[in-house]
């Protein structure tokens, strides 16, 4: 059986801006701030819902930073659990449509 | 040095303006004795300027943004703005005098995600605030607002003005800020009006009130620290700015005009004819702006208190000069250290009128 999938969304309850390879982002909740890295930049651009985080990992960690897919997997599942638990991203099982996050 | 002055110092370098004021309207339903601007509504940006003003800033790298007037909510379309804004992912914050901030308004205040919103009290006492707003139940009403927004978990702040119709209350406003609260913000800053005139600036308190306040541990925090005549000037310093206007700041007025700081009116450029990032990356003033360092400023950079002056260039700008010192800036220092600056020396040592300066202190909680 194939592994679950998962998906992940920006948050509304955030604001942020990139500058340069690195973005700020902060939760209109409690006002906390977080800067990620060009690798986070890169997981972070593509939190729309519908991209699995595998591919997401693919095509914009493995491909732009040269590093393999498991270690670099491993890595973005551990930040996206962080960030989940700021509430800044939210993590599903399905592909999430744009009217479901706003 | 916080995250966000990290990214601040990051946004210098790459020359992104990191944070925007964009005032939505100058009229107000308030006549507040000290205000600065005329209340002319004539020629002000539609929704669909404000909307395309707010995308450009957006797409140059703007994460903060204060929507401010005038009074704000004044406008019809000011939830339209502010929607539009979250919907661009920015941080926003916006100032008001809440007197139009009912049960509706402030629930979708929170629903929207505001950073802040920010509101100018007075006095603790109704009359005396009322008596600056020229608002009868102003103060009543600012203070419910004030009330639903916390009962909505919105973050607020108080900002307490000081001038002569309210001296000596700041620490009574503290209180009632804490007890509503809310944070506090005590500014001594009464600023010449946008046209250079400098009538208003007889309601700035006195340099004795001044000095008590900039000595008062429940304002400035560790009084020994903020008032230490001894910080040495060093390379980083007279390398550096006098602050991020026009460097990681813009201003935009209801006019679709761009300013560096709302309170530096050198114009740079309007909207109405060029894009932000044109106006941003090549006018010719903002870029005569950033290239002065502090090691180019013809008296303060001599001066014994240039590691911690607070100098606004935008008042020395109203002053005649954005290279020279600022004179309510020189009477700050001076009220902290009880040494003349050198631009008061040069002057014959008098004391400057010391209230219309920006050093904005936040109480210790
Ligand atoms: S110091 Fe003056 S010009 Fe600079 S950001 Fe503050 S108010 Fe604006
Ligand atoms: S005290 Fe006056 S002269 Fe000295 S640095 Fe400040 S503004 Fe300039």
């Amino acid at each position: 059986m194939a592994a679950t999938e998962t998906y992940i969304t920006q948050s509304p309850d955030i604001a942020c801006s990139t500058l340069g390879d690195d973005t700020i982002i902060m939760s209109t909740l409690d006002s906390t701030i977080f800067v990620l890295n060009s690798v986070g930049t890169a997981i972070w651009q593509g939190a729309d819902g519908a991209t699995p985080l595998s591919r997401i990992v693919q095509d914009k960690v493995c491909l732009e930073f040269d590093v393999t897919g498991d270690e670099a997997m491993a890595d973005a599942k551990e930040f996206v659990d962080e960030l989940a638990r700021h509430g800044i991203l939210s993590v599903s099982s399905q592909p999430v449509s744009p009217g479901e996050v706003l | 040095m916080s995250l966000l002055e990290e990214m601040n110092r990051k946004a210098t370098d790459l020359g992104i303006p990191f944070s925007a004021h964009v005032d939505i309207t100058w009229r107000c339903n308030e006549r507040c004795v000290h205000c600065y601007l005329d209340h002319d509504g004539k020629g002000e940006m539609t929704t669909e300027e404000i909307k395309d003003v707010l995308r450009q800033l957006s797409e140059s790298g703007t994460f903060q943004i204060s929507i401010s007037g005038g009074e704000p909510l004044l406008r019809r379309d000011c939830f339209e703005i502010l929607e539009y804004a979250r919907a661009r992912r920015m941080n926003v914050k916006l100032k008001t005098n809440a007197v139009m901030i009912g049960p509706k308004e402030a629930a979708r205040i929170k629903q929207l995600g505001i950073e802040q919103v920010q509101i100018s009290l007075y006095s603790h006492r109704a009359e005396v605030h009322d008596a600056v707003t020229k608002l009868p139940g102003s103060w009543r009403r600012t203070i419910d607002a004030i009330g639903r927004l916390k009962a909505n978990g919105v973050k607020t702040s108080i900002t307490h003005i000081l001038m002569t119709y309210n001296s000596g209350q700041a620490k009574a406003v503290r209180q009632l800020a804490a007890e509503l609260g809310v944070d506090f913000v005590v500014d001594p800053t009464i600023t010449p009006k946008l046209n250079g005139d400098r009538s208003i600036m007889r309601l700035g308190i006195s340099s004795q009130e001044l000095e008590e306040i900039l000595h008062s541990e429940e304002f400035v925090g560790n009084v020994d620290e903020f008032c230490d005549p001894s910080s040495a000037v060093n390379e980083d310093i007279l390398e550096g700015y006098s602050c991020s206007a026009g460097h990681t700041l813009a201003y935009i007025s209801p006019f679709a005009e761009v300013f560096p700081c709302v309170q530096f009116p050198m114009p740079c450029g309007s909207l109405r004819k060029q894009s932000f990032r044109e106006i941003w990356q090549h006018s010719a003033a903002l870029n005569e702006l950033r290239s002065v360092h502090i090691r180019d400023l013809h008296t303060c950079s001599h001066c014994t208190h240039v590691a911690y002056c607070s100098r606004c260039p935008g008042l020395a700008y109203l002053e005649g000069d954005f290279r020279g010192p600022s004179s309510v800036d020189c009477g700050k220092s001076y009220a902290r250290t009880g040494i003349p600056s050198l631009a008061m020396s040069r002057a014959g040592h008098s004391i400057p009128h010391v209230s219309s300066g920006l050093v904005q202190i936040s109480g210790v909680q």
